[in-house]
């Protein structure tokens, strides 16, 4: 295995650590000793390919999964998978699931008092084009309570899971929106140690995404770890 | 330029609807070649509590220590049917269960054999950043020489090690602690 093929190293404050005693399910689930370094190998320079098989034409749009559409504000979602060299990533999953507009997820545990929405699923998927691109057809998700703490309630987010090449590209995340005042009070929002770590994980409103007459649009780019050097083509 | 990666965030409890819909609990479907076995296992928390919202996702070699992958250029044999991916999650017991194909031995650094192993990502609510393990198979050989586990402290290891269940040829029992003196082992790259 060529040297310049293995990832580059993980930059500190970038991921939360696993304990953060402020988001209450992480004390006794976080695992207390140090994870083991290791060197990359085989095993963790490949990962599922997980590609065209798993996705279908309208996957990405929310809003046309029911016989009607769904309650809400519409949004559109887009942006460019790229990897820590600025290399577009192409051809890779995209996993996204969220609540409805008032705050409520199509679950079982669910018990938020709020309405389910018979025309929302709130889940879609979606492939990365050639130059990493993807677009994604939603509603506003709501905010919601949780018991986390007294009258906690979780800033409105897209949940987000992307594959990238490699067992040391998986990312999962959330995406939130600007403006909103419940940010500075998420434990898991603030669970990322940097600042503008953190605040990168905000998506940023877009004219330029936006459709006249129909639609807010926001932008949301996703980085992923990169190699070393950019292997050669063959 | 270099650009800064994306930062992780919990999976949280409601991720089954998103992620879910692909459910792998027997990786060996589609594999022509290979002895087939079986996984099972519970995973708990610090106080002993199972964690019943838990996904694992896994990834391994075919029988002849190949990767369906383009980064794995080894002159070895692929079995087309056999992609190596599974993803499963935690029932309301907090058990788990898949089944697959053993896996062959891959190389290490310097080309060296690593002991067969199934690679193993980690998510659940309480999880801000999905965890890295690996399961390995008690009674192999080829443990005694593996890199990664002569890295892992002696007492540590059992964790590693998925354990025969005795009267039943080819299934396997593997736990995940979180917390505590008998805690799983995790992984940094």
């Amino acid at each position: 295995m060529d040297d310049r093929e293995r990832y580059l190293p993980l930059a500190p404050g970038l991921h939360p650590l696993p304990l953060t005693p402020t988001y209450g399910s992480t004390v006794k689930r976080a695992p207390q000793k140090a994870p083991i370094v290791l060197p990359q190998t085989l095993s963790e320079l490949t990962g599922p390919i997980m590609g065209a098989e798993y996705v279908q034409a309208g996957f990405d749009d929310l809003t046309h999964q029911h016989d009607g559409e769904p309650l809400g504000e519409r949004i559109i979602v887009e942006g460019q998978v790229l990897d820590e060299n600025g290399k577009p990533v192409s051809d890779t999953l995209l996993e996204m699931w969220q609540c409805n507009a008032a705050g409520r997820y199509r679950h079982e545990a669910d018990q938020h008092d709020a309405p389910l929405d018979p025309n929302f699923s709130g889940n879609g998927r979606v492939l990365t084009d050639a130059d990493g691109f993807y677009r994604f057809i939603t509603i506003k998700p709501g905010a919601y309570p949780w018991r986390n703490h007294q009258n906690a309630w979780r800033p409105a987010h897209l949940h987000f899971s992307i594959a990238g090449p490699s067992m040391l590209t998986r990312l999962v995340t959330q995406m939130y929106f600007p403006g909103d005042p419940l940010l500075p009070l998420d434990p898991i929002y603030n669970s990322v140690p940097d600042k503008e770590a953190r605040e990168r994980l905000i998506a940023r409103f877009s004219l330029e995404s936006t459709k006249a007459e129909w639609a807010l649009g926001y932008r949301f780019d996703i980085v992923l770890r990169g190699r070393r050097a950019t292997p050669m083509e063959s | 330029m270099r650009l800064k990666p994306t930062s992780s965030q919990t999976v949280g409890p409601f991720f089954h609807h998103g992620l879910m819909w692909l459910k792998t609990p027997d990786l060996a479907a589609g594999a022509s070649e290979g002895e087939k076995i079986e996984i099972t296992g519970t995973i708990v928390d610090g106080d002993g509590a199972v964690v019943p919202d838990a996904i694992l996702e896994l990834w391994q070699a075919n029988s002849h220590g190949r990767y369906n992958h383009p980064a794995d250029r080894q002159n070895r044999k692929l079995d087309p049917g056999f992609t190596g991916f599974g993803r499963i999650c935690t029932d309301k017991t907090g058990r788990f269960r898949f089944t697959t194909i053993r896996p062959g031995a891959v190389p290490g650094v310097d080309g060296k054999p690593q002991a067969p192993h199934i690679n193993v990502i980690l998510f659940m609510r309480g999880q801000l950043t999905h965890l890295y393990t690996r399961l390995y198979f008690a009674g192999d050989p080829a443990l005694a020489q593996d890199e990664v586990l002569a890295k892992v402290e002696p007492s540590r290891r059992s964790t590693l090690l998925a354990q025969p269940v005795a009267g039943q040829p080819g299934h396997y029992q593997w736990n995940i602690v979180m917390q505590g003196e008998k805690e799983t082992v995790f992984f940094a790259f």
